[in-house]
């Protein structure tokens, strides 16, 4: 059997141009991307699965059907599919109604970590408190010390003291701002 | 007793029970009684399967009876099996804490009916996965776990469901994607997709195509899995959900990955270990999960980091390519599972007594010592402390890394010592802060801590959860017996045979 040039050229550039969609932090644009990918794998089993041919129906001469099995493949692909397009649709008029927009934040935990961390490197009083306080605090160690600085919660509004709380569709609030992130 | 209808059975089930509790979706009390019933099922099957494959060998079931490799197998062996009786364990125990309130908590208090149904499809797809004797039943089976927990994650649809939800979405659909790609490389390459058929036709294939096929599905099982560098996704994701959904993912999402990188390592590529790449992946793992634990306030986000490190331990028994590491990758992740949800359905329970799930707001919680001995023990086994089973895990893994001998094996070994001792000091600093240091100050809820606002059957569930995790210690010398017959089953080629024999 000689593939088809064209046919995994196609799949190939389908799933390139999916790929970099992904990536984008829009939700409708990550929808666009999931639907080229996903027609690009099932150009991909049109290829392994060789030559057209007849309808693979018992009665006809064996050599002149197509092969059935990747047929079948690909149509579970499509359907789940269509389910995932289905549901990404939903996921991104939810985050309209709640965000305005559908793009996706950032971790708020992730950043309060970072903050603390840059706090922890250029902070003096930081450096000092550990110097006084590790050799006779052996229960906590140095670590936390910065946990316990109130400073993250007044400096920085982005910041939502307890994020693992869901703070419900009704807080005005905007945690984060997308985009404004490295 | 002809056991081989059994088979289908932890598939079927769940999906049945799905469509009862769908349609019962007003009433709560029968979605309860019809998952509990389901799931309790499952588990008395599960064990039937375990003992049936390793008295009398993989049983195997061609669904609607085909007569050639075209149809769809489902093949329980004696891995196989006991993941399935270990994940039907956890799952109908879990399934007691979504009570009226807990899966409810969207702002608004509606029940949201959707969560049974939504649980026994994850059951069902996980069972598929697990007994899946082809590869595109087994990509069906993650499909089917990974939509569920599409919307497990985001039940209520808040703010920060949704965001961490989309996340973990556009991952598990371009790991699918892969996944696809992967068995379209395969079937063009062997017109096969039955797993005992390619483990003999992948041999023939030119080295290179042979390298790519595997290092493709290692890539999509590696994401699945949360291996270093692909574990990103799952500490952003997993701590958003409810706790009973957080602790079933934990213990069960991550461990199908690493059952599908067993039987691909054991399986289909028995002569190609790739045991440096691996050993690598499995250090970096070990290390930049628990050094992230230690980084964290938030007690559920550490537990998603040690989850990650500990997923290194398994990977290192299946890089070592002998019989012995992966018979104790197969215990480690048998103990993993249990210990894992243990774990978080502790820390939900916390949450509900404590109000918090941040260290910050939390203390004094000593004053609920049961709450104290059920998050005591499952944390130092999770640490490996000697009479529990998470050390029983290390040992032999350590064993069998020094057997194997090679330098990267014995750094491997550095590595997992390290983070056994790192993992202890995350969890024991939990233990300080929440239970041992006085409630901080401005933290003050105005309430006391006790266990009255915890029902009563979710301290018992979590006994019994933390009872079998203790009795895998009892229980260690016939595990690993098992484990090792399991392992060598593998190795012995018993799979094809009988998967070539039920044909006959």
């Amino acid at each position: 059997m000689t593939p088809s040039l064209m046919l995994a050229i196609a799949g190939g550039g389908l799933l390139a141009a999916g790929v970099y969609l992904l990536t984008e932090r829009s939700l409708m644009r990550i929808l666009a991307g999931i639907m080229l990918a996903s027609n690009g794998v099932s150009m991909l089993f049109l290829v392994v699965s060789g030559p057209a041919g007849l309808a693979p129906i018992v009665g006809e001469p064996k050599y002149r059907i197509s092969d059935p099995l990747p047929q079948a493949m690909v149509l579970t692909a499509i359907v789940i599919t269509l389910a995932t397009s289905a549901f990404l649709l939903a996921m991104s008029y939810r985050s309209f109604q709640l965000e305005g927009h559908d793009e996706v934040a950032d971790d708020v935990e992730d950043r309060i970590v970072r903050r603390r961390a840059d706090r922890d490197l250029t902070s003096e009083s930081y450096t000092q408190h550990e110097a006084d306080e590790v050799p006779t605090d052996t229960e906590t160690g140095g670590l936390e010390a910065a946990e316990d600085e109130p400073a993250h919660a007044t400096t920085d509004p982005t910041s939502e003291p307890d994020s693992g709380k869901i703070s419900g569709a009704t807080s005005p609030t905007t945690p984060t701002q997308p985009g404004e992130a490295p | 007793m002809d056991l081989t209808n059994l088979v289908p059975i932890p598939v079927i089930l769940p999906l049945v029970g799905a469509g009862i509790t769908l349609a019962a979706a007003r009433r709560p009390r029968v979605q309860r009684v019809v998952s509990g019933v389901v799931l309790g099922l499952v588990v008395v099957v599960a064990l039937t399967l375990c003992f049936a494959a390793d008295r009398v060998g993989p049983i195997v079931l061609w669904v609607g009876s085909w007569d050639s490799f075209l149809g769809i197998a489902l093949v329980a062996d004696r891995l196989s099996s006991l993941m399935l009786l270990v994940s039907s364990i956890v799952t109908a125990l879990v399934v007691i804490f979504p009570s009226r309130r807990e899966v409810t908590d969207s702002p608004d208090g509606v029940p949201v009916s959707i969560f049974h149904p939504t649980y026994l499809v994850l059951t069902a797809g996980v069972s598929n996965a697990f007994l899946a004797g082809d590869l595109f039943n087994l990509f069906v089976g993650f499909e089917m776990l990974l939509f569920a927990s599409y919307v497990l994650l985001m039940l209520g649809a808040t703010r920060e469901r949704v965001r961490a939800g989309a996340t973990y979405m556009v991952i598990g659909v371009l790991s699918s994607t892969l996944f696809l790609i992967a068995i379209a490389v395969v079937y063009g390459a062997t017109g096969t997709v039955n797993l005992a058929q390619l483990s003999q036709r992948l041999a023939d294939l030119p080295a290179s195509l042979q390298l790519t096929i595997q290092l493709l599905l290692l890539v999509v099982f590696a994401i699945k899995a949360a291996i270093f560098p692909l574990s990103t996704w799952l500490p952003d994701s997993y701590p958003i959900a409810p706790a009973s959904v957080t602790a079933v993912f934990a213990g069960l999402l991550t461990k199908v990955g690493v059952y599908a990188i067993i039987r691909l390592q054991s399986l289909l590529f028995p002569d190609s270990h790739l045991t440096p790449l691996l050993l690598v992946a499995a250090i970096g793992s070990l290390l930049v999960g628990i050094l992230g634990a230690l980084a964290q306030g938030e007690i559920k986000r550490l537990l998603s980091f040690t989850l990650v490190s500990h997923i290194g331990y398994m990977l290192i028994g299946v890089a070592l390519g002998t019989e012995a590491g992966m018979a104790g990758a197969i215990f480690y992740v048998a103990h993993h599972i249990l210990i894992q949800t243990a774990l978080f359905i502790v820390v939900g329970l916390i949450e509900r007594v404590g109000g918090s799930t941040s260290m910050r707001k939390l203390g004094g919680l000593s004053a609920v010592p049961v709450l104290a001995v059920l998050y005591l023990v499952p944390a130092l086994n999770l640490g490996g402390m000697p009479p529990f089973s998470g050390f029983i895990g290390k040992v032999s893994l350590i064993q069998a890394a020094f057997a194997q001998g090679s330098p990267l094996a014995i750094v491997a070994v550095v590595a997992s010592v390290v983070t056994s001792l790192l993992t202890l000091i995350a969890v024991m600093r939990v233990w300080n802060r929440v239970f041992w240091r006085p409630l901080p100050e401005g933290a003050d809820t105005g309430r006391t801590p006790s266990l009255r606002t915890v029902p009563r059957i979710w301290i018992a569930a979590t006994s019994v959860l933390v009872l079998i995790t203790m009795s895998l210690t009892v229980l260690a010398g016939p595990l690993t017996a098992y484990a090792q017959r399991a392992a060598a089953d593998m190795h012995g080629g018993s799979y094809v045979a009988a998967v070539k024999e039920s044909l006959r």
